[in-house]
């Protein structure tokens, strides 16, 4: 097997490792939560980073009129099986394909990714504006409108008397490091065709 | 050039600053607490805690009571044994059990002696024992949740005073009785008492893994009153030291009565011997009627049994095992030091301060060198056992600890003072003054084969000026001495509740982590639990109703109940779902004969209601919650006894 379809295949490999780490932490500071309320995003379910946290953020959030954050939503279903199905043909092209095939796995990876944030983006935003009309408490923007409790996509933010920090998790190094290791192959099978076609030549 | 001039003029006026400060400081010389060093050495800086608990006995109060050290800061009053509407213990359906005696339901005590569990004669910071001095009783309370768990009443007992100290595994609580008392109880007349009265010292076991304390035995001894006591340790493990008054086995005016023998006596018992006579089926059992009251943390709830029979031992029956030492005169405080080899016995009418050595008692022993006998018990011979005496401390001494470095401290009623004196060479080193009219000290781990010799904290019976006069009654107090130099330094009054006897101290890192923070919802096996809103509900049983209700920032569920009637029993069984720290819902009922819950995250109490009047009754959230705490409130309505309202209860709607 060709070096570059050793790095292919831990390309491949690596993104399983969504199964075991967290993608995505948000963890909210304030005053009166000297450990602050986290919660972990996995590829198919939210846990907590201290027991109950969820349970209190939800507690706290529905002052506000926020939504319970849901024991499961459906991307929780879609993501798994995306992750594995390209883990999959990741897997076929690092055995029977060349080259250009790693660069359309990355392109694939790269796609998937983006669209995966962006409804993850999507998700906070119904999360954080889609209040409930009978909240308890209502704040407004200075220009008026309805404030919004949206936590960051990455970064920080202060939401009211919070400080919401969201940042990836090992989960997210392991599928970037996979991605990265496509575009090694890709780089590495291109360079070593020239080499023959200069060879041949 | 110029800026050398500059700064060295700046350098003078930063010397002289200093220079007039200590200045100051000498001219002021021993106002110690008022110097700013001393302040500093107190304070705890916000956000920052103390290095040690102490757990101060509340005397008259009932409580045991948690200060911080050094600053002095009072953190919580623990309900032992007295009811405490702060918290509805005694007062909810859960705790009231915990007060049950073979008196009847008695919510008062006079608690006086704290002690902290051990492991291997040091301090483990897993539980706290303390004495009910009035209606005999032993509680222990858990220093995990900070709460009364076990309360075990001492039957044949009278005073239970020599208590409730703990030998270096905790093996034992001990509990003396200081009125000797007729054994079994009966009617006769009170000129009867010598010879006949007894005294009995209890030894309760102690079950390794979860305290579980049980009364193993107890040694019925002569009718003397038995005061105080302390375990051996180390060398003297095994052994338990108890001093004694009224060895005249005077029953009338015993001030002048009791007071007439030159030298009264240290009970020393050998329980290791007796423990292995009571394996071997020794003993006699007899009639008893004690109840024994356990807290489960898993239910959230109390039970009392009634206990008919307890194991007594008649110390005739185990030769060796209990002695006599000759202890001038008229001791109270009985201290052994870390070494387990110095029994000190403050004869607190006596001007010299008698100890004794373990070494030379068991060589007397094994002589059999001894001086007579009292009511069979071998009374040893002073000289035989005597290691030395401190001549002429002070006026008065009550109470002596330790701080492992080779100094005894002892308090001095009468002259109101520590002094500080030398193991060894018995020679006073120190004295400081107390204010006003010291009882017993404390050193952190005093009690043990370690203790942390940093601070001693003197609890004061009288305070007078120190305070902000509060009327005829003026607080108790307590004075934080540092003792980690040579000569003891005054740092700081602070205000204790009732009357502090003796208190109990370890490092805060003992018990720090493993403080419950809440507890488990889903571990809640309380009968009437009710762990999410869908499942609340009202249930009607003759004239007896439940109400299942949650309570969740900032609800109640149900927070309108309708077709309660006037006689009805109606129970609130109420759980607080929230699961995280710092968050207790409270509840009161207007009319109801009790006091309000305090429910922590997760757990499930119960109050009763009788209703006597028709109307529409609101209930409430007592504890400050949330942003909507004040909007935390419901109503019942109640109806007449023939009534045909039917029972319905909501949350959100109307009920219909």
């Amino acid at each position: 097997m060709k070096k570059s379809n050793i790095i292919m295949l831990i390309a491949a490999i690596l993104p399983l490792g969504l199964f075991l780490f967290p993608l995505w932490k948000i963890t909210l500071e304030a005053p009166q939560y000297p450990t602050p309320l986290g919660m972990y995003i996995h590829i198919n379910d939210f846990s907590d980073a201290h027991p109950h946290d969820i349970k209190n953020i939800n507690l706290m959030n529905h002052y506000v009129g926020m939504k319970y954050i849901p024991e499961a939503i459906p991307e929780f279903k879609i993501f798994p099986l995306g992750i594995l199905i390209t883990s999959i043909i990741g897997l076929i092209i690092a055995f029977k394909g060349n080259y250009k095939w790693f660069l359309f796995w990355f392109v694939l990876m790269m796609v998937l990714s983006t669209a995966g944030l962006y409804d993850f983006y999507l998700w906070e935003h119904d999360y954080g504006h889609n209040l409930d009309p009978k909240a308890i408490m209502k704040f407004t923007n200075p220009d008026g409108s309805v404030m919004g409790f949206q936590p960051p996509l990455f970064g920080s933010k202060d939401i009211l008397n919070f400080r919401a920090h969201s940042y990836p998790r090992l989960g997210a190094l392991f599928l970037g490091a996979g991605m990265a290791c496509a575009f090694i192959a890709y780089s590495m099978g291109k360079k070593a065709q020239k080499k023959r076609l200069n060879l041949a030549n | 050039m110029k800026t050398i001039l500059k700064s060295t003029i700046a350098l003078f006026a930063i010397l002289a600053a200093f220079t007039s400060c200590n200045n100051s400081g000498k001219s002021s010389g021993k106002s110690g607490a008022l110097a700013g060093n001393v302040a500093e050495k107190v304070y705890v800086a916000p956000g920052e805690h103390d290095e040690f608990y102490a757990f101060i006995s509340g005397g008259f109060s009932g409580q045991l009571s948690v200060y911080g050290l050094p600053s002095g800061r009072l953190f919580k009053v623990i309900p032992v044994f007295s009811q405490d509407a702060e918290k509805a213990y005694g007062y909810n359906e859960e705790t009231k059990p915990m007060l049950n005696t073979s008196h009847g339901f008695v919510p008062w005590d006079d608690a006086h002696h704290p002690d902290i569990s051990q492991t291997n004669g040091v301090i483990d910071g897993r539980w706290v024992f303390i004495n009910g001095n009035n209606t005999p009783r032993i509680a222990k309370v858990d220093l995990s949740t900070f709460e009364t768990t076990e309360i075990i009443e001492v039957p044949n007992s009278a005073g239970n005073h020599s208590s409730s100290f703990v030998t270096e595994n905790t093996e034992y609580v001990v509990a003396g009785t200081r009125f000797s008392v007729p054994i079994p109880q009966k009617d006769m007349p009170i000129k009867d008492y010598k010879g006949n009265f007894k005294g009995s010292l209890t030894f309760i076991s102690v079950e390794p893994e979860h305290g579980h304390m049980d009364i193993k035995f107890q040694l019925i001894m002569p009718g003397f009153d038995y005061d105080l006591s302390h375990p051996g340790r180390g060398k003297s493990h095994g052994w338990f030291f108890f001093t004694t008054y009224n060895s005249e086995e005077a029953n009338t005016l015993l001030e002048v009565n009791a007071s007439q023998n030159d030298k009264d006596f240290i009970a020393a018992v050998n329980w290791k011997k007796i423990e292995e006579y009571v394996n071997n089926g020794g003993g006699t059992m007899m009639p008893a009627n004690y109840a024994h009251n356990v807290y489960d943390e898993s239910t959230h709830s109390a039970t009392s049994t009634m206990k008919k029979e307890v194991l007594t031992v008649n110390p005739l029956e185990v030769p060796g095992a209990v002695f006599l030492l000759p202890t001038p005169k008229s001791p109270h405080g009985c201290d052994v030091d870390p070494s387990g080899e110095y029994i000190v016995g403050n004869g607190k009418l006596s001007a010299n301060l008698t100890v004794h050595s373990f070494t030379k008692m068991l060589d007397a022993i094994e002589n059999e060198k001894f001086a007579g006998d009292a009511y069979g018990i071998p009374i040893l011979n002073f000289d035989d056992v005597l290691a030395g005496s401190v001549e002429q401390p002070g006026l008065g001494p009550l109470h002596t600890e330790f701080d492992g470095k080779g100094n005894a401290y002892t308090t001095f009623f009468i002259s109101s003072e520590v002094v500080k004196w030398k193991l060894g060479t018995w020679e006073v080193v120190d004295r400081q003054p107390c204010y006003y009219s010291v009882g017993h000290l404390m050193i952190p781990g005093g009690n043990s084969q370690k203790p942390w010799g940093k601070y001693v904290v003197a609890m004061n019976k009288i305070t007078k000026d120190r305070y902000l006069p509060t009327g005829p009654e003026v607080t108790q107090s307590a004075q934080l001495y540092d003792i980690s130099g040579d000569k003891m330094e005054l740092l700081l009054d602070f205000p204790t509740i009732g009357e502090p006897h003796y208190a109990a101290g370890c490092p805060a890192d003992l018990i720090k982590p493993r403080s419950k923070k809440i507890f488990n919802l889903e571990d809640n096996q309380h009968p009437f639990a009710t762990k999410n809103e869908a499942d609340t509900k009202v249930v009607r049983d003759g004239k007896t109703v439940h109400v299942y209700m949650t309570m969740i920032r900032s609800h109640f569920s149900p927070d309108n109940i309708e077709g309660i009637k006037v006689g009805d029993r109606v129970y609130f069984h109420v759980t607080n779902l929230e699961q995280d720290y710092d968050v207790p819902h409270g509840i009161s009922m207007i009319g109801a004969n009790t006091s309000e819950l305090l429910i922590m995250p997760g757990q499930t109490e119960t109050f009763v209601w009788e209703p006597k009047q028709e109307g529409v009754w609101p209930f409430y959230c007592t504890d400050f919650c949330s942003a909507l705490h004040q909007e935390m409130q419901g109503y019942v309505r109640v109806s007449a006894t023939n009534a045909k309202t039917p029972l319905k209860w909501s949350l959100g709607e109307n009920i219909e």
